[in-house]
């Protein structure tokens, strides 16, 4: 343990611990702006590149950086210095200098951490105006705006995109005042390996990068006289309601249901729906290719931005995911081939909403594999959960004292299977909660497989399969994506079945979700919550939900069957590795 | 080459040597070696500069000549137990020549005393300040003497590899060490097996690609290392966990070249030169306004006035003397009043400027001090790595401010501006560029503060360099003759014949071209 002093407060640490920490203890609050700690998934962004925390050390006359500089026996420092008051100014002050002020028009204004952080440092004006950086918009890609003449070159995406993620399309590039972060040759996005996960929005202090916005699209098709129809995916729920105050882990399904309906959708549907039947797909496909014995082990692919990354990362291995579309895409080509048919609509006719707590999902929707031979895309529109609620808002809805309503008929009925498809472990738990009872013919006693929850980077486990057993694995971030691809592809670790997210923790951390400005008990709420979901729901496992069945019954035949296939499935395509 | 092989060799290598230099009216026979002749070379004291310019670089013989390899051989036939080697080394009070003056014997025991699978030794060779070339020349002209140095640092530390980081724009230094690091390894003072025993010791060139930021050790661990040269927050020290997440020590060429020395002579006979803070001699480049440019090896402490002076032969042109300055664009300008301090690390730092590298830019009266302080901003702005914020846009703005009253658009408070500004950047940069950036604004500040007020308050420029703030003028003096006007380039003077002519200000450019013309000397500047 050491002893020092913080404001002459006396204070006992252990070793390692931070000053920021030691402060945070003593109820003093050091103002931060580059700093990121991830605690529960183990990711700090490590820069130390903002310098607004410094804080002064008795007698000395460099600063120490509170966020980075571990406490050492006998330290003296101060947090409330006029030395360290005016040093921290200047230092928000420069970065204003080099920042623009439109924060009425920004798509940050009341979410951008520079605009909190000089509220709070009291910032009147700016005394060294200058030169600015100017720098092109890169609007390229559908999921991901970058715009660095707001960077303030914190490098938490470049920590997120380049450390965490393993894809490395962020870096800083220039140097001195000409230093952005930038991509591989100055790329475009949509040129680069570029994953669109959302991760460095997702950690971005300012509007530096940013969603791509399709609130007005959705505007215009709800104007349209179009049939339009929503779906929203599972994670979107448990976060939708942290926008509008409400607390982290609120479960608002009825209260969004009865807003979409408010905003003037002609159907309000559950992306679950089609959870379930990724299921049917998913553990028919995996039964198949045990029972054969090949393409093991079977890799889940509803995370377009997994899908991406194997498709520039691993094209040595692009046989072994499922060839099943996501879910809302799924749910997209059944919405306009079976529903147009029984609404007796021309698919031309229908929009189809997304709303996903994934910006990657964009660039998805736009993949010309997930589109009819006519050109008729599966999903229309995707937007996020930050997008729903900006647009709840906008309809100025008391969201919190909404009534709850039930999803429309039909599409609208899920399991509990289906609500943990948005939680990293959860569309594996609910493959095998299939799966095992096809392989054995038994009645499976416990649906909750346990080992496979949390926040973990990488869950292992063998679960007992009849006279089998299955070796599964869950990873979610794109780092422990690689490590376990990696040691497949070596022949080091040999599994059955492997589920992957990109989003640390799964799609309830997605790059569309409320921002969370560093704080992972919110993503540890809203997993709880989407486990809460499953134990409310009566079916749990979706080869028993009821529509489920009937929709095979009625259109799609066998699972896994032919009309499944060319519905519900979709190819893989090799892409350059930078 | 075994121990034996290397003592035969010596005399013979010698005999060799002496036969080529004799007659040669360039060198002159000093002690039991040589010198280079004149009084230039007679008033320093050179130690690492011993062998520059008198033995032939690109032959290990001539090294081996003056009893090139015999401390390491020494150490190795003697088997001297590294702690020791360490304790040589702090005994001799070694301070790092890159910059900060670190002692090397400390660096060294950190790294010797830390448990690791593998050491490192870096050899800082990337140079990088405006006019300094003292490292240049040591690799050019003796590098098996930094080579030696190496080798005996990772011997004493415990590392099997090491790495010169070498500029890519000192191409001879590098085609030198190449040929040096191959004779070396062929005659196994270098490689596996050095000189017959266990110790091993492989050496590898990296060249750094132009950033000036990557002499800062974290930056230079990180280039190495394949990636971008940027400085890294120091959670744990290099000799603890430096290059590759291993114990490393960075020593920089001219420290490394003090090292074969300290072991041959002894530490008391390093420390019976210099000042008793800082001991030996330092290699200064002397440039600028002065009349013998060159580089300089004298003893610490020595007042700069006796360096200026005394070898350099004063100001160029008999001008006057304003200001020198040290350190490169990490150091400060020291005026007149301290011509006496003897120059040691100390020292200078007391007096608001540092050794850096041993760079000497000597200013006389016709250099503008706002102008100076512009000019190293301008290198520490293009220089910057770009990562933390006082750096980046602090001395961006500082660039600016300069700007601002150089062209005469500035006002007083923009002075209390650059130095509030000009202490926090110091005070909260990342790493020691930074740090030192804002060195040439503080202290010609301090010292010049009458230049900067005649800049920002009068608008006017007293050296008459900032062109802003000059104007030409023809004063009563002038007869009429017309020569003026007729070769002004831009037509801009105007007069009667016989009667006094005047100058446009508006399209004056400033040329100078009617002052020269002029035959009374009737223009002047202002």
């Amino acid at each position: 343990m050491l002893h020092l002093t913080i404001n002459d407060m006396p204070i006992l640490v252990r070793k390692g611990t931070t000053i920021l920490e030691a402060a945070k203890q003593l109820n003093i609050k050091i103002p931060t702006l580059c700093h990121l700690d991830l605690h529960d998934f183990k990711i700090v962004n490590e820069s130390v590149s903002c310098r607004v925390c410094v804080v002064e050390e008795v007698g000395k006359d460099k600063m120490l950086t509170a966020c980075s500089t571990p406490c050492r026996e006998g330290m003296n420092i101060r947090t409330d210095s006029i030395k360290v008051i005016k040093a921290r100014r200047m230092m928000v002050e420069l970065l204003l200098s080099n920042h623009p002020t439109d924060c009425l028009i920004c798509p940050k204004n009341g979410e951008c951490e520079l605009q909190a952080l000089a509220a709070d440092v009291g910032i009147k004006t700016i005394r060294y105006p200058g030169a600015r950086t100017v720098t092109k918009v890169d609007r390229s890609s559908k999921s991901i705006i970058r715009d660095m003449s707001k960077c303030i070159l914190c490098k938490r995406c470049e920590t997120m995109c380049s450390t965490v993620q393993t894809v490395g399309t962020l870096t800083d590039v220039g140097r001195g005042f000409d230093t952005v972060v930038g991509t591989l040759l100055a790329k475009p996005m949509h040129e680069t390996s570029c994953t669109f996960c959302g991760q460095c929005l997702a950690v971005c202090p300012t509007a530096a990068l940013t969603e791509v916005n399709n609130e007005d699209k959705v505007w215009d098709a709800l104007s349209s006289s179009k049939t339009v129809i929503v779906q929203t995916a599972p994670a979107v729920r448990v976060a939708l309601g942290e926008i509008f105050g409400m607390a982290p882990g609120t479960d608002v399904t009825g209260k969004m249901v009865s807003a979409l309906r408010a905003m003037g959708f002609d159907r309000v549907y559950d992306t679950n729906f089609a959870a379930d039947v990724t299921i049917i797909e998913e553990a028919s496909e995996l039964v198949h290719r045990l029972t054969h014995n090949e393409n093991l082990p079977l890799l889940t692919s509803c995370c377009p931005s997994w899908v991406k990354f194997i498709e520039h990362n691993y094209g040595d291995m692009l046989h072994i995911p499922s060839s099943c579309k996501s879910p809302h895409e799924m749910f997209g080509s059944i919405a306009k081939t079976y529903l147009a048919e029984k609404m007796g609509i021309d698919p031309k006719d229908m929009v189809v909403v997304s709303v996903m707590p994934c910006v990657a999902k964009k660039y998805e929707s736009a993949r010309p594999e997930l589109a009819s031979e006519e050109g008729i895309s599966d999903v229309d529109i995707v937007i996020t959960t930050r997008e729903l609620g900006h647009m709840l808002k906008d309809l100025s809805l008391d969201f919190p004292n909404l009534p709850d309503s039930d999803f429309d008929d039909f599409m609208g009925e899920s399991s509990g299977a289906a609500s943990i498809f948005g939680t990293s472990g959860g569309v594996l738990e609910a493959a095998i909660r299939t799966a095992y009872e096809w392989v054995t013919g038994d009645y499976l006693e416990s649906l909750d497989f346990t080992e496979l929850r949390g926040l973990k980077g990488i869950k292992e486990a063998i679960i007992p399969l009849g006279d089998k057993q299955l070796r599964v694995a869950v990873s979610s971030g794109l780092g422990n994506a690689r490590k376990l691809l990696d040691s497949i592809r070596s022949g080091e670790a040999q599994y059955d079945a492997i589920e992957i997210m990109a989003c640390p923790g799964g799609c309830i951390d997605g790059g569309g979700q409320p921002y969370t400005h560093g704080d992972t008990e919110i993503i540890q709420k809203r997993m709880n919550a989407i486990y809460a979901n499953d134990r409310k729901k009566i079916i749990r496992q979706s080869h028993k939900n009821p529509q489920v069945k009937k929709l095979y019954d009625e259109f799609l035949g066998e699972p896994y069957g032919e009309k499944a296939h060319q519905i519900l499935h979709t190819t893989y395509t090799l892409r350059p590795k930078i | 080459m075994n121990f034996q092989e290397l003592r035969d060799l010596q005399p013979i290598a010698r005999k060799k040597l002496d036969e080529r230099l004799a007659g040669n009216p360039d060198v002159e026979i000093y002690g039991d070696g040589y010198r280079l002749s004149g009084d230039y070379f007679r008033r320093q004291t050179r130690v690492v500069l011993r062998n520059s310019d008198i033995i032939d670089p690109l032959n290990i013989e001539e090294y081996i000549a003056m009893d090139g390899y015999r401390a390491l051989a020494d150490i190795l036939e003697k088997e001297i137990s590294p702690a020791n080697v360490v304790e040589t080394m702090i005994e001799a009070k070694l301070r790092g020549r890159g910059g900060a003056g670190f002692p090397a014997g400390r660096k060294w025991k950190e790294a010797h005393d830390y448990d690791a699978e593998r050491k490192y030794v870096i050899c800082n060779a990337d140079e990088g300040d405006p006019g300094a070339y003292m490292d240049r020349h040591i690799l050019e002209s003796d590098p098996h003497a930094v080579l030696e140095g190496m080798a005996i640092a990772a011997y004493a530390i415990g590392a099997d590899y090491g790495y010169i980081y070498v500029r890519a724009e000192y191409p001879i230094a590098v085609k030198r060490l190449r040929a040096a690091i191959a004779q070396a390894e062929e005659r196994k003072l270098l490689g596996d097996n050095i000189l017959g025993t266990d110790f091993c010791f492989h050496l590898e060139l990296r060249l750094g690609a132009g950033a000036f930021v990557c002499g800062e050790a974290t930056a230079m661990i990180e280039s190495i290392e394949g990636r971008r040269g940027m400085p890294r927050f120091k959670r744990h020290r290099t000799a603890h966990k430096g290059l590759f997440g291993m114990p490393t020590i960075v020593n920089n060429v001219e420290t490394l070249a003090n090292v074969a020395g300290i072991y041959r002579n002894g530490p008391e006979w390093f420390k019976s030169i210099g000042t008793a803070g800082s001991p030996g001699t330092k290699v200064f480049a002397l440039v600028g306004k002065i009349a013998e440019p060159g580089l300089v090896e004298v003893p610490m402490g020595t007042p700069l006035r006796e360096i200026i002076y005394n070898i350099g032969g004063g100001i160029k042109d008999n001008k006057k003397f304003k200001a020198v300055q040290t350190g490169g664009p990490s150091g400060g300008c020291i005026p007149e009043q301290f011509l006496d301090i003897q120059v040691d690390f100390d020292e200078l730092v007391r007096i608001g400027s540092i050794m850096g590298s041993g760079g000497m830019v000597i200013m006389d009266e016709d250099d503008c001090m706002v102008d100076i302080a512009r000019f190293f901003m301008e290198f520490s702005v293009e220089e910057s790595c770009g990562k933390c914020t006082p750096c980046r846009i602090g001395n961006k703005r500082i660039l600016e401010l300069l700007n601002k009253i150089i062209h005469g658009d500035g006002r007083e408070r923009d002075l209390d501006y650059l130095k509030e500004l000009s202490l926090v950047i110091r005070d909260t940069s990342l790493c020691g560029l930074g740090q030192s950036a804002t060195n040439p604004v503080l202290s010609t500040l301090k010292y010049f503060e009458d230049e900067y007020k005649a800049h920002a308050i009068d608008k006017k420029c007293p050296a008459g360099v900032c062109k802003a703030l000059k104007h030409y003028y023809i004063s009563d003096a002038c007869v009429g003759c017309g020569l003026c006007m007729r070769n002004c380039p831009t037509n801009c003077i105007s007069g009667e014949p016989r009667s006094k002519h005047t100058i446009n200000q508006e399209s004056c450019v400033q040329c100078g071209t009617c002052v020269n013309v002029c035959p009374v000397k009737a223009i002047h500047v202002e």
